[in-house]
């Protein structure tokens, strides 16, 4: 199978404690893939591994780009993973607040571009047209995105679910092959999440890329991820179907607790 | 009912004063006589003052608490009334013109001590926007500025000591020392932020300067090194008036390309990352940008107005010692930064006019200038924190937008 990102018994730990256990995971091209779990499961931890915040104790994460060749990521530089194709949104919001909607995004073209110090001095030709197609690519991000009447508005005035949205214009602008979204949805209201949901589908369809999500909110991952792979206690505990996840004893064991006569 | 509360308040300051006050300001024991005077005059005096000066803080400070409801509520242009000003072609092109011709007629129209202290403040503008790029856009907290300063200046001192290299050799050199050992400062510092960094940049500014003071074969220690020659111009000898001048000029041109270099690093990709990083660091790095990469940028071409204003520095005083580069000449350089508005480049040359000239000719008041700067310097801090201009964001143009700035759809 063409898995763009592939992760073999990955292991991470804190001191003592144990944050992902043995951890597999594949993401195939054009795939919407989720991961879930109860609270403080290592979701997040696993995403940081993946991104090369953090360097996974033990365990193999190899990525193969489309077109490109397969290779082993384990602890790389974060600016090298977004450079790959890697892409990544945060648990809280972190935009950069006091810069435009447009500059958020133009931010994300930063790795994409190379006008170095003395280009920016001397702005020769083209550092011009490099700066032109960074602000004109930008703005069509936005347009797709659906935040093209805010473009000059400060980040940090935006409501909180154009925040979310902004912050996945300014992945998609790393022109990644593989977005991994954390918790999209966390604190939108219904309408806001019904329009995400269009959103990842068509980032999924019109733009090729894959998109490996955390989640909490079920009515999303159900309807739109290809498979679900579950962690708890930083273990995998089931993957498959959105359907076999449903009726997967351990999963709901794991939601509910050991006492409830389901 | 709100006045009624804010004169009540106003009210029990000026009693509380009275009181604090009493002892010193009403009681005078006199010796001579042997009698007590009672003052009660001054206790007046005390109270009314208090009261107003309460009275007049709490409606600034109410206005200012209004202010940014309003701006919250998004009813007053986003746009601050400086930046307006700047943007009306009508007003900041004979504004310009005016400046320009002051600017040019300066050292014609007053003494060389006036030109003197100009050149002093045009040297501390190329400081302060050379800092503006670690402090204000990098968002780097530098205390230790002034050992760049330092190297630049005793590059030219000791070359030109030993070597006998003149000024206009040494300006690029001493330009590429700044570089060199704002990479030297930035490297240990990489992995630290806030009040760490602040930390470690404060040791590195004592070290240089305890070096300086201390290698007495190096640097001749604390008695400094005299008789650095001016800046020189083919060869023509001037006399000291004229040398003056022309340093202001040197000065004037070399403030220009500071400026011109600072706006379009700002306006580029570099400087894009360097606000990114200072907004956000793991989501900078997150977004690809290579952390080490943009920092050491930072300091490095921070530190490079500073070794040239140094080489300057020298040239103009014609005599150094470490003396002259102690932390209070960073924190000045700081102040500068951050009164003006951090990451304006007009706030910061407007930052260093006011706080390099202001002591000069507050001089009339003699033992009050220091208190009247401090004060000024908090009322600054309490209703204008974020300096006196404020950076606003560019605002782009694109494909989908008319030339005005406005888009042509929607």
């Amino acid at each position: 199978m063409d898995s763009v990102l592939e992760v073999n018994g990955t292991t991470m730990d804190f001191g003592g404690l144990r944050a992902l256990h043995a951890v597999d995971l594949q993401v195939r091209q054009g795939e919407i893939v989720a991961l879930i779990g109860p609270n403080g499961a290592g979701k997040t931890t696993f995403f940081n591994c993946v991104t090369g915040i953090y360097d996974p104790t033990e365990g193999d994460i190899f990525i193969s780009p489309p077109g490109g060749k397969r290779r082993r990521i384990n602890g790389i530089k974060i600016n090298r993973a977004a450079e790959l194709g890697m892409a990544r949104t945060f648990q809280n919001v972190r935009l950069f607040p006091n810069m435009t909607v447009l500059e958020n995004v133009m931010i994300g073209r930063h790795c994409r571009a190379k006008a170095g110090v003395l280009g920016a001095i001397f702005r020769g030709w083209d550092t011009r047209r490099e700066e032109q197609e960074i602000v004109d690519h930008s703005y069509e991000i936005l347009v797709k995105i659906g935040l093209a009447d805010q473009v000059d508005e400060l980040a940090k005035n935006l409501p909180y679910g154009a925040q979310r949205r902004l912050e996945i214009a300014r992945a998609m602008a790393t022109e990644p092959f593989l977005l991994l979204l954390d918790e999209p949805a966390a604190g939108m209201n219904p309408r806001e999440t019904e329009a995400l949901e269009e959103l990842i589908v068509q980032i999924r369809d019109e733009e090729k890329i894959s998109i490996l999500m955390i989640e909490h909110d079920m009515k999303i991952v159900m309807s739109i991820s290809d498979r679900i792979f579950v962690l708890d206690y930083g273990e995998k505990i089931a993957e498959g179907t959105p359907a076999e996840i449903r009726e997967n004893p351990v999963v709901i064991k794991a939601y509910l607790g050991e006492d409830v006569n389901a | 009912m709100k006045a009624l509360s804010e004169f009540k308040k106003a009210l029990i300051i000026s009693l509380w004063f009275m009181l604090l006050t009493f002892p010193i300001m009403v009681i005078r024991v006199n010796t001579i006589e042997k009698v007590v005077e009672w003052r009660w005059r001054n206790m007046a005096f005390i109270g009314i003052g208090s009261f107003l000066l309460s009275f007049v803080w709490r409606y600034l400070l109410g206005r200012k608490e209004k202010g940014r409801k309003l701006a919250e509520a998004g009813s007053v242009e986003a746009r601050p009334f400086s930046r307006r000003l700047l943007d009306e072609p009508r007003i900041y092109r004979p504004a310009l013109a005016a400046v320009t011709l002051f600017a040019v007629a300066f050292p014609f129209l007053f003494s060389s001590y006036q030109t003197n202290i100009m050149t002093t403040a045009l040297m501390y503008v190329m400081l302060g926007l050379g800092l503006n790029i670690v402090v204000g856009l990098a968002g780097l907290l530098d205390l230790g500025y002034v050992a760049f300063y330092a190297v630049g200046a005793y590059s030219y001192a000791l070359l030109n000591h030993h070597f006998g290299l003149g000024f206009w050799a040494i300006l690029p050199v001493g330009a590429l020392l700044g570089v060199l050992f704002g990479i030297l400062l930035g490297f240990p510092v990489l992995r630290l932020r806030g009040d760490y960094l602040a930390i470690v940049t404060l040791g590195f500014g004592e070290i240089i300067r305890l070096i300086l003071e201390n290698w007495n074969e190096f640097s001749f220690g604390p008695s400094g090194i005299a008789n650095i020659p001016r800046p020189g111009l083919f060869g023509i000898q001037m006399s000291l008036n004229e040398a003056t001048i022309y340093l202001y000029f040197l000065m004037i041109a070399l403030c220009l390309f500071t400026i011109f270099v600072v706006n379009r690093l700002q306006d580029s990709r570099i400087g894009r990352a360097w606000i990114a990083l200072r907004e956000d660091e793991v989501a900078c790095q997150a977004m690809g940008i290579d952390k080490t990469k943009t920092k050491l940028t930072a300091f490095a071409l921070g530190a490079t107005w500073a070794g040239m204003v140094g080489v300057i520095f020298a040239a103009k005083t014609t005599f150094i010692n470490p003396a002259s580069f102690t932390f209070l000449e960073s924190a000045m350089i700081l102040s500068i930064v951050v009164l003006g508005g951090m990451g304006s480049i007009i706030g910061v040359i407007l930052g260093a006019f006011i706080l390099i000239l202001t002591p000069e000719y507050l001089r009339a008041f003699s033992n009050y200038r220091m208190l009247l700067f401090g004060t000024t310097m908090v009322l600054m801090m309490v209703f204008r924190p974020q300096g006196i201009v404020t950076n606003v964001r560019r605002i782009y143009k694109f494909r989908a937008r008319g030339r005005d700035g406005e888009p042509s759809q929607a």
